[in-house]
């Protein structure tokens, strides 16, 4: 049998390799990430950027963070403000900017049209999350270097359970933001409901006022709130203080159901 | 990943196809046989199930009924639905890239998802978008976002090509180009499946065409024998050489066996009828001693035929008066 099939074939007649398409996504992503101004400096610059013109700025800066609290008391305010500042670095990337790219991609046709192909759309999911969890350690890097070149921020008592913290807020964070993705029809629908839950986060993890100046119950509240809980947590092992396993175990709770759920609701087209 | 696929007979082989989204009914029962090579049109109007049957056959949906075998492959088995994503390329009707990817980066990330690809710079030269390399997909037009859009359903150099809707959208220049990049593309060996409801893309393009209306099969063969099936239906225009009293030649006229349709149009008389009917309406004529001063014969297109084999509901289109007593 004789072929006549005449598309020319790349060069080298380069075989698949596994990885080869995964590595391609990520590059495609990282590069769409770049050219978007928008999500560049509220992913990775402003959380730097608030945390110094705060520092630079308020009086309150290099107040102790705390009257009352001996352990908070301890640290600046603005030292305070960091573990708040994080929270807030994860909350943009994983609240306001992935379900919206995401439903986007499902709105467009974009991960219809990877289903035709051997590769499949999860790729690309996972391609997203990638960039956008390089994207949000490079500002969690930058706010805290920015913090502690310029503005004094005195570095973590128990930097392994902070790590531990960060690292289970974005595993929570990125659970509900997946869950708005999943359930999103329209890129309007996941901009409003992100937008929402990322305000909401913002006020629980204290980015207007630190929990500690909130009232009680607020304080409770957002204890249950993945970003509450993470600030909350990383506040707690920044000064040295208990373990904060409650916290901990709030935001492994939210990952825990709610990538699962995100997964079973995902739809693809 | 490695299944073999059928290298002789049938592209694509499908029987008996239903599928139905709650209440409707997308598809009834389509049966059609591609051809190795061939450029295979699936005509219809909008909810025919053009699109439907063909995402049956791509592995995109799952048919209620019927099978569906391309290359051999049965898209219903896991493995063979992998097998049959390496062989089909789908263009699909909207766009489905993000709007800041550019042209060569969207052809290099999905030539990475095949095993041997085509060369991306090879393609981008076969659809004329070599210039366009480096502009982003939003900046392109809609025939340029339609040219890659072929490109990356070819660029893992598949066997069949789905092909939806290629042209709608484009104005008459750009449609002629894509024209000639699906002859293009034939001629390079792949099996075309062309969705569309442009009956001239049809004509023009196909070797042959399967006519869906309401979910079926409503005729199926090469553009011409299509047309023969629609009742081989003629029209003559006849200018006559003086003025006449139009009733009464008009019912003469319309009495001649196999006249459907006679009519005066800017002084000339326009008659439709069955192949056989214009001898004998020239002979009518001359009996009444009216004389021709310009005659002129159309051939149904397939646009008629597309009109008359999928007329769904008789009421939308009254025929008329004549028509009753001659049919």
């Amino acid at each position: 049998m004789t072929t006549t099939y005449a598309l020319p074939a790349a060069p080298g007649g380069s075989r698949r390799r596994p990885g080869r398409a995964t590595a391609r996504l990520v590059g495609c992503e990282a590069r769409l990430f770049v050219r978007d101004p928008a999500a560049m400096f509220f992913s990775l610059a402003f959380p730097a950027v608030l945390l110094t013109v705060l520092g630079l700025v308020m009086p309150w800066a290099d107040q102790p963070y705390s009257a009352t609290d001996p352990q908070l008391a301890g640290i600046t305010a603005i030292t305070g403000y960091t573990p708040i500042v994080l929270s807030l670095a994860v909350a943009t990337v994983s609240l306001s900017l992935f379900p919206a790219v995401v439903a986007g991609y499902r709105q467009r046709g974009v991960l219809r049209r990877l289903s035709t192909t051997p590769i499949g759309p999860s790729r690309l999911l996972v391609a997203l999350i990638v960039v956008y969890v390089v994207a949000l350690l490079a500002a969690a890097a930058l706010a805290l270097a920015s913090g502690s070149l310029l503005l004094g921020v005195t570095l973590p008592r128990r930097p392994a359970v902070v790590l531990l913290a960060f690292v289970l807020a974005v595993l929570s964070a990125f659970a509900v933001g997946s869950l708005v993705a999943a359930w999103a029809p329209t890129v309007g629908a996941a901009n409003g409901v992100g937008q929402t839950l990322y305000m909401l986060s913002m006020f629980f993890a204290g980015v207007w006022l630190p929990l500690p100046l909130m009232p009680h119950a607020v304080q409770a509240i957002a204890a249950w709130t993945p970003l509450g809980a993470a600030s909350q947590a990383m506040t707690t092992a920044w000064v040295g203080g208990a373990f904060p396993t409650m916290e901990l175990l709030v935001m492994t709770g939210w990952a825990v159901v709610g990538i699962p759920v995100a997964a079973r609701l995902f739809r693809w087209t | 990943m490695t299944t073999p696929v059928l290298m002789t007979g049938p592209v694509v082989q499908v029987e008996h196809l239903r599928k139905r989204y709650g209440a409707t009914l997308a598809v009834d029962d389509v049966s059609l046989t591609v051809e190795r090579g061939e450029i295979f049109g699936i005509l219809g109007r909008n909810g025919a199930g053009k699109t439907t049957t063909v995402e049956m056959i791509a592995g995109l949906r799952t048919p209620d009924a019927g099978t569906v075998r391309v290359l051999g492959l049965d898209p219903a088995v896991g493995a063979q639905r992998a097998r049959l994503r390496e062989v089909v390329g789908l263009q699909l009707q909207e766009s489905a890239l993000p709007d800041r990817l550019r042209v060569r980066e969207a052809l290099d990330l999905y030539a990475s998802f095949y095993d041997e690809p085509a060369d991306p710079g090879g393609l981008l030269d076969l659809l004329g978008l070599t210039e366009q390399a480096d502009t982003a997909f939003r900046d392109l037009s809609g025939g340029l976002k339609q040219r890659l859009s072929v490109a990356l359903a070819l660029v893992g150099r598949p066997q069949v090509a789905i092909l939806d809707e290629l042209t709608t959208g484009l104005d008459p220049l750009a449609r002629r180009d894509a024209w000639a990049v699906v002859e293009a593309v034939r001629d390079a060996g792949v099996t075309i499946l062309l969705v569309t409801h442009l009956m001239e893309e049809a004509e023009r393009l196909c070797d042959r065409v399967a006519l869906i209306s309401a979910g079926r099969v409503a005729a199926v063969g090469t553009p011409e024998e299509v047309v023969a099936l629609a009742a081989g239906e003629q029209v003559l225009r006849v200018r006559p050489d003086r003025a006449v009293a139009d009733d009464a030649l008009l019912a003469v006229v319309a009495g001649v066996p196999g006249v459907r349709d006679a009519v005066f149009d800017d002084g000339a008389l326009v008659v439709r009828g069955g192949a056989r009917m214009v001898q004998d309406v020239l002979v009518a004529l001359d009996r009444a001693d009216v004389h021709a001063r310009d005659v002129r014969l159309d051939r149904a297109s397939l646009d008629d035929a597309f009109v008359s084999l999928t007329d769904v509901d008789p009421l939308s289109t009254p025929l008329p008066p004549t028509a009753a007593t001659e049919a």
